[in-house]
């Protein structure tokens, strides 16, 4: 017997009935969800323009400057809508519109501190705070990294 | 001469009776259609504690109280405590054990918990090892969101087949002696694996399990679904219920279409609340037992049921690790 759980073959009892349970359950509805999170995306990109807009004309910053400032707010209205228990009934039907820009690392980091507040701030807060934001965090720097060395070895 | 019948059925000598039991809902579980069954509901997740395992904790000792106090019994003089729920090293029951102050057992069978403890129940009392043995299982939303899945907060879409956890806990005491409803018949399940991954799909994971425990049972006594005024499952949701109906006809020639139930649907008004493919949790089948179908039978509305509380028994490290979902199904047959 292989000892890899994802290389066993499924017995012909599992193989039916992972077949009929395929039939009967619905898909999720794919175009909604992606139609959805397209809208509300767009929405949040609109707004992040807006705030950049604003930096860049009160503060006499260049569009690049202003970029850094406009990250930082949209991080913070979307930890606070986590606070105040807004965001995951937007993200219900947002879905990824919402998870994909800066507010859905804000919303990830956020509701893991707020869920493990109670187990104190060394063992809760400090370390599980980046329990689902951590793979974003090491694949992030991992592909820096890599485009990095590559714009260093190729391009320049 | 020995007291099992069949393959996996044992049958009670003198049958153990029900002689009290208890049900308290949590408050989205106690805007549901079973509202009244219900001896408490709490208008709060946290209960008046500060975290919600302590909620927890409280929610099962209350129902543990109130079918104790309904039976007119104090905790000295009951023989045995049989508990367990979702959470690691099951804490729920292993604290509550230590505020009642009973010799303790302490069970996992995930959400199968509630029928795996009535049944050891009715076999120590019918074997002769006590007289009184007081059976209780608890669920919480929030403690098994943020154990099973994500943190309360964190905005995802949720799949048609996801459940939700039902909060609430459900307690039955069970004696040698006395009035009230009584334990006929317990059928034993086997642990199966029908090649199911998906964690946000555990009803159609734990289906066969059901579908395979009342097919025995039906085997074993000779009694068909005819003979149970109403049969139920613990906490399949929707599909795993048309499932389980499909299975139960191909695998044994059983119609379950006429008296069929899933206590996860039932908990819930799944038009009007939110919980797509129904309520899963040990409290589902615990609270609807022990709340709902015990008044049914005090009352005579109901007369014979099979409640069938079927337990996926993975974790979240055995799915990362890319292991199917096993699954387990506890059937106890009460008669009034």
């Amino acid at each position: 017997m292989p000892r890899d759980p994802k290389k066993k073959p499924l017995t012909v009892e599992q193989k039916r009935y992972t077949e009929m349970v395929r039939d009967l359950v619905p898909k999720p509805p794919y175009l909604r969800n992606a139609l959805l999170a397209f809208l509300f995306g767009g929405l949040v990109a609109v707004v992040g323009q807006l705030v950049t807009d604003i930096y860049r004309l009160t503060m006499g910053l260049t569009a690049k400057e202003a970029g850094n400032p406009a990250v930082a707010t949209m991080i913070f209205i979307g930890a606070i809508l986590t606070g105040v228990g807004v965001f995951d009934k937007i993200a219900r039907y947002a879905g990824m519109g919402l998870a994909v820009p800066v507010t859905g690392f804000a919303n990830s980091v956020v509701s893991a501190a707020l869920e493990f507040k109670r187990e104190g701030l060394v063992y809760g807060v400090g370390s599980k705070m980046f329990i689902l934001a951590g793979s974003v965090i090491t694949f992030g720097v991992v592909t820096a990294f890599v485009i990095g060395l590559i714009y260093a070895l190729f391009i320049i | 001469m020995s007291k099992k019948i069949g393959k996996q059925t044992f049958r009670p000598e003198k049958p153990p009776v029900l002689i009290s039991s208890a049900a308290v809902a949590g408050p989205f579980e106690g805007q549901g259609p079973l509202k009244d069954y219900y001896d408490h509901i709490y208008t709060d997740l946290l209960a008046g504690e500060r975290t919600f395992e302590s909620a927890e904790k409280e929610m099962l000792l209350n129902a543990a109280f109130t079918c104790l106090n309904k039976a007119g019994k104090a905790p000295q003089e009951v023989d045995l405590f049989l508990a367990g729920d979702l959470l690691n090293q099951t804490i729920t029951s292993g604290f509550s054990a230590l505020e009642l102050a009973i010799p303790y057992f302490g069970l996992y069978g995930a959400c199968s918990t509630s029928m795996e403890g009535l049944a050891l129940a009715t076999m120590l009392v019918d074997g002769g090892f006590a007289d009184l043995v007081l059976a209780a299982t608890s669920s919480h939303n929030t403690t098994a969101e943020r154990q099973y899945r994500y943190p309360s907060e964190y905005g995802v879409h949720r799949k048609p087949t996801a459940q939700w956890t039902v909060t609430g806990a459900g307690a039955g005491l069970v004696a040698r002696e006395g009035e009230g409803p009584r334990i006929t018949h317990v059928t034993v399940g086997k642990v199966v694996d029908f090649g199911i991954k998906d964690v946000n799909n555990l009803g159609s994971a734990m289906a066969p399990a059901a579908a395979l425990t009342l097919v025995q049972h039906f085997a074993d006594t000779g009694h068909g679904p005819d003979y149970y005024d109403l049969i139920l499952t613990g906490d399949l949701g929707k599909f795993g219920q048309s499932l389980t109906i499909k299975l139960a006809t191909s695998r044994g020639g059983f119609d379950l279409t006429k008296n069929y139930r899933d206590c996860g649907l039932m908990i819930y008004d799944t038009q009007r609340q939110d919980v797509h493919a129904g309520g899963s949790g040990c409290g589902a089948s615990a609270m609807v037992t022990y709340g709902y179908l015990y008044r049914k039978l005090l009352q005579g509305k109901l007369k014979r049921i099979l409640v069938a509380a079927t337990g996926a028994l993975h974790s979240p490290t055995s799915f990362q690790q890319g292991q199917d979902i096993p699954a387990i199904c506890h059937a106890v047959a009460i008669e009034a």
